[in-house]
């Protein structure tokens, strides 16, 4: 039970906001020491585990990319695009993008999407302009926030139906091990009913959005609408 | 057979290139240790695999007190090149929608790449196929970029570092988390919070047993930062013993619905970095939580939900 003290560690010291790469290494060794890891033994083991899972870090190998497209303006076409659009509200883009999302992590296109190389550049400025031109008055913090959670929501309830995916192989291996009959099909199956949750619960949320009007809206979103024509044309 | 190796080695040359770009073209107060920090990130991509544990801990060590000691971070804005609004606005009207097509080839190439290998075998190993297509998908596209806008050799580096920089720590939080939760998991985490439901007092009801296994998973995930680390310890604790023995649960049911419950603790939980943190960094938002309060209402939302689920659709009654 001693180990429950790592979370208190990696807790607290999130909280007094002590920089986050040292908590968690503070927090890795309250839980080794308190399992009663040798401290060199400790170190190793949190070697290998760190070397292990450089693949993680692999993904930013896109970065170069991106930088040099937004140098050139991709972020601002993004924006552009969506000003050009009639009838675009932030709601509306992120159901879209929502729906999009789960379909397409469903029949495990799951790449299609991600924080790097689709909602950076792209999804957020769009969120930015929706939110802009739509009067609702959601900020852009607002706007980028709810376009990256709609990245995570999309793909979390939507990979599950896929076959092939690792969680379901995990599942399977689990179960297998208590003499379970697992077919990964019955478990993908199994995952439709919550991704139809996910999609009335997300998308009445972020419709709702759409709701909210700032007071004078429908005059600026008139006006919005005039300029944002004449510069698309 | 290509494997993660070459990745790794794409990685490696990556990082070492921003910590020259850095170390030439940086002139102000936290150029200097900003160049070491990428330089000892390209050390752990291009040793790690041969210089041994102990190393691999020290050097991580290493990293973290460079990440930590305030010293690093982004050039002043009026130095590093940034473009201003205006001409950035010109280049996007003069480039136009053609700037998507770069952007959308790194996932097409990802996924034809990840297809493509794992159906062809002996070309890429298949469990490295989608890391080796990603990495491919990024080459080709920045070759394609460089040649479109006629920039120099340099150009990707430079653009690479300045959103390196910007995302500072960030960038690493994930590989850290990842290996916190092996240590937890070594340390016997699991069953510590395991043992913990134990002594929560579900009076017999399903309902209530539904909700604990829901929630428990929920919450395991929020410590744990990973709802696949999660799950074999509250399916032991709770879900084959209790829900599918005792309740006679379905048994696919009591696993797929519970690992969705788990996925909600993913939401919630900054231990998730890549999910949380890094989509926070990455869109410069003023609240490093901000990702995870957007997410919040509806990740509690379907918890509620997957308890509901499980319990009127897993059980024959």
């Amino acid at each position: 039970m001693l180990v429950l003290l790592a979370v208190v560690v990696l807790v607290a010291g999130l909280v007094v906001r002590v920089n986050p790469l040292a908590v968690v290494l503070a927090s890795a060794a309250t839980a080794g020491l308190a399992a009663g890891l040798p401290f060199l033994d400790l170190l190793a083991r949190f070697g290998a585990a760190f070397n292990a899972n450089k693949f993680v870090t692999a993904v930013f190998l896109v970065i170069p990319t991106i930088g040099l497209l937004e140098r050139h303006g991709l972020q601002e076409r993004a924006k552009q695009l969506m000003r050009g659009l009639r009838g675009i509200t932030l709601g509306r883009l992120l159901l879209a993008y929502l729906l999009a999302r789960q379909l397409t992590s469903a029949v495990g296109l799951t790449q299609l999407g991600g924080q790097v190389t689709m909602v950076r550049p792209m999804l957020a400025p769009m969120a930015e302009a929706a939110a802009e031109k739509d009067g609702s008055g959601h900020d852009s913090d607002r706007a980028k926030a709810l376009a990256a959670a709609t990245d995570n929501i999309g793909l979390f309830f939507g990979e599950d139906i896929f076959l092939a995916i690792g969680s379901i192989l995990l599942m399977k291996g689990v179960m297998e091990g208590y003499g379970m009959k697992a077919e990964p099909f019955a478990l993908s199956m199994w995952a439709v009913p919550t991704a139809i949750a996910a999609l009335l619960i997300h998308g009445t949320r972020v419709m709702l959005l759409d709701r909210r009007k700032r007071p004078g809206a429908d005059a600026a979103a008139a006006a919005a609408e005039n300029s944002s024509t004449d510069s698309a044309a | 057979m290509i494997g993660l190796e070459l990745v790794y080695a794409l990685a490696g040359a990556m990082f070492l290139g921003f910590a020259l770009v850095t170390a030439w073209h940086r002139r102000d107060r936290k150029g200097r240790a900003t160049a070491l920090l990428w330089g000892l990130i390209a050390l752990s991509f291009l040793l790690g695999d041969y210089i041994g544990d102990m190393a691999n801990g020290l050097l991580a060590i290493v990293i973290v007190v460079v990440a930590a000691s305030g010293r690093t971070g982004a050039a002043p804005p009026e130095s590093d090149g940034t473009a201003s609004a205006t001409a950035l606005e010109a280049s996007a009207r003069r480039y136009g929608n053609r700037l998507f097509l770069p952007a959308l080839a790194i996932p097409a190439i990802a996924l034809g790449g990840t297809v493509l290998f794992k159906s062809v075998p002996g070309i890429v190993k298949a469990s490295d196929a989608t890391l080796v297509s990603l990495a491919l998908g990024a080459v080709v596209s920045t070759v394609i970029c460089m040649v479109w806008f006629r920039t120099k050799a340099q150009a990707p580096l430079r653009e690479g570092v300045r959103l390196a920089d910007g995302l500072g720590w960030a960038i690493l939080m994930p590989q850290l988390l990842a290996s916190l939760g092996i240590i937890y998991a070594a340390a016997g985490m699991g069953s510590a919070v395991g043992h913990l439901l134990d002594y929560v007092d579900t009076g017999g009801s399903l309902l209530a047993q539904v909700a604990l296994y829901c929630t428990g998973m929920a919450l395991l995930t929020v410590l744990m930062g990973n709802a696949l680390a999660a799950f074999p310890v509250m399916f032991a604790a709770m879900g084959a013993p209790l829900l599918v023995n005792v309740q006679h649960g379905d048994p696919a049911a009591v696993a797929a619905i519970g690992m969705l419950a788990g996925f909600c603790g993913t939401l919630l939980t900054p231990m998730a970095a890549n999910f949380n943190l890094v989509p926070a960094a990455l869109l410069n938002l003023r609240d490093t939580y901000g990702v995870i309060r957007a997410q919040a209402p509806t990740a509690l939302a379907m918890l509620v939900a997957n308890i509901f689920l499980l319990y009127f659709l897993g059980f024959s009654r």
